[in-house]
């Protein structure tokens, strides 16, 4: 990645890899919305960027004329490596309907209220352990430290995998991620190996030893009469790994990387505990950490842009969320923003299936942070670095305590 | 008046059972449902109107 050449304007060769979108993406899309709001670039073999709520919102529910086959911008095509649609490689999200909706009805009941609300003394205990680890230090890192543990342990334990592996899941999610934007099929494929060879030792524990968890009820649901195919019971696992970590952990990251630098919003968190649900939604939609792309399905004029078969659309939901046409003072932090129809969890039938999880994770990490920490800041802003790609967070996040 | 959900629209974003979880509740699925008739007093009204502005699917209704 660091050979790429620098982009020089965003409105024409845009890319979200590029150091300046990964450092401080906001002025980008704030200057494409204002003289151009869907970018164009001919990198990854073409794609598009709207950067309106409009467009976001339009795209995101157009599953006629866009197909999630694959949701990560890369050099490959979906032809080249994925099942055929609509099942795609990780079913639900890279489905389509009527497919889709078969396959995320499977998944829903589990990531429901219900189920999901009572993991909340399993992640308060979590957090708490946590924090006893970061112990008494002046600086404690927020980031690889703290937010980074709590989303692999919570997945462990829904799909019934070892707690010790909660390392090697990090490294996974390391692979698929940074892994997509190789140019290179073969090596792409070398480097996804030790994922494969994991999933099936753990697909294969599970056929061994049937528990209660979400890998077996994978392994033993049925859909029309007849069990997943294997494809489908380790697409939708990968599916969970992945959505589910680096997201929730970039979330977390970002709401504390908030809250270091604004001691006003700290403090009535603080004094104010009841204001944490309206503040969490504040924070989904101020620091919406997931963008996720589409295909194009045939050529056309779309939002008068002439698209090709298979150019890429990245969906940013994170710049629909800051696009004053739909928000008030769009790119101000209001920690107590009454109406706020935020774009986080996307739109439409993909709206992320995890996100009753990953709002208890979030509320529930940032209570005991500053439950623990009420005053902290951040001890080196200049050593903060952020996740490139389609998920972003900050990843280092050194933070002093105050006492 | 009334308010109602129309279940095309809903996704399951979960807001409006979060904001006012004695107007609405949700199903298996997470999707959000209308406790009861779903007919509004005036303090209630404000609750439905709260959750119809939260509502990124637009899929909250209310009628006079």
């Amino acid at each position: 990645m660091t050979d790429k050449k620098l982009v020089e304007d965003f409105a024409t060769d845009w890319d979200h890899t590029d150091p300046q979108w990964v450092n401080d993406p906001f002025p980008i899309w704030e200057d494409l919305r204002g003289r151009c709001p869907v970018a164009h670039t001919d990198r990854y073999g073409g794609g598009w960027f709207p950067a309106t709520h409009e467009g976001v919102s339009k795209i995101a529910k157009d599953t006629d004329n866009f197909t999630s086959r694959t949701v990560i911008v890369n050099y490959g095509r979906p032809g080249e490596d994925a099942l055929p649609a609509p099942i795609g490689v990780a079913p639900p999200i890279t489905s389509d309907p009527p497919f889709h909706s078969i396959a995320r009805r499977l998944i829903l009941p589990a990531f429901a209220p219900g189920p999901i609300n009572a993991l909340e003394p399993a992640i308060r205990e979590l957090c708490n352990r946590l924090l006893d680890n970061l112990g008494d230090h002046e600086i404690v890192n927020a980031g690889d430290e703290y937010a980074q543990f709590i989303p692999p342990a919570v997945i462990a334990k829904m799909l019934g995998f070892p707690p010790e592996d909660e390392e090697f899941f990090r490294e996974i999610i390391h692979i698929i991620i940074s892994g997509v934007d190789l140019e290179d099929e073969a090596e792409r494929i070398e480097r996804f190996a030790p994922v494969d060879e994991y999933f099936t030792k753990q697909i294969q524990d599970h056929i061994d030893n049937p528990r209660d968890d979400l890998t077996s009820y994978l392994l033993n649901v049925e859909m029309e009469g007849q069990k997943l195919s294997m494809e489908h019971v380790r697409g939708t696992i990968v599916l969970i790994l992945v959505a589910g970590i680096d997201t929730t952990w970039s979330s977390i990251g970002a709401s504390l990387w908030h809250l270091a630098q604004n001691p006003d919003d700290l403090a009535r968190l603080v004094n104010e505990p009841e204001l944490m649900p309206v503040a969490i939604e504040e924070f989904l939609r101020f620091y919406a950490p997931v963008t996720m792309a589409r295909l194009v399905k045939e050529d056309m004029d779309y939002l008068g842009c002439p698209m090709k078969k298979d150019d890429w659309i990245l969906l940013g939901f994170p710049a629909a969320n800051r696009d004053p046409a739909e928000f008030k003072d769009a790119d101000k932090f209001v920690i107590d923003r009454a109406e706020n129809r935020h774009l986080a969890f996307g739109l439409g039938i993909h709206r992320c299936a995890g996100s009753n999880l990953a709002r208890l994770e979030l509320r529930i990490a940032i209570e005991e942070f500053i439950k623990r920490y009420p005053k902290f800041e951040l001890a080196d802003a200049e050593g903060v670095t952020w996740a490139p790609g389609q998920i972003r967070g900050p990843r280092n996040l050194p933070i002093r305590v105050l006492k | 008046m009334k308010v109602t959900i129309d279940a095309e629209l809903c996704q399951g974003q979960g807001r409006c059972f979060a904001i006012a979880p004695d107007l609405f509740g949700f199903d298996d699925m997470g999707n959000g449902i209308v406790i009861g008739d779903g007919t509004l007093d005036d303090s209630s009204l404000k609750l439905a109107q709260l959750a119809q502005a939260n509502c990124p699917e637009h899929a909250i209704f209310i009628e006079e």
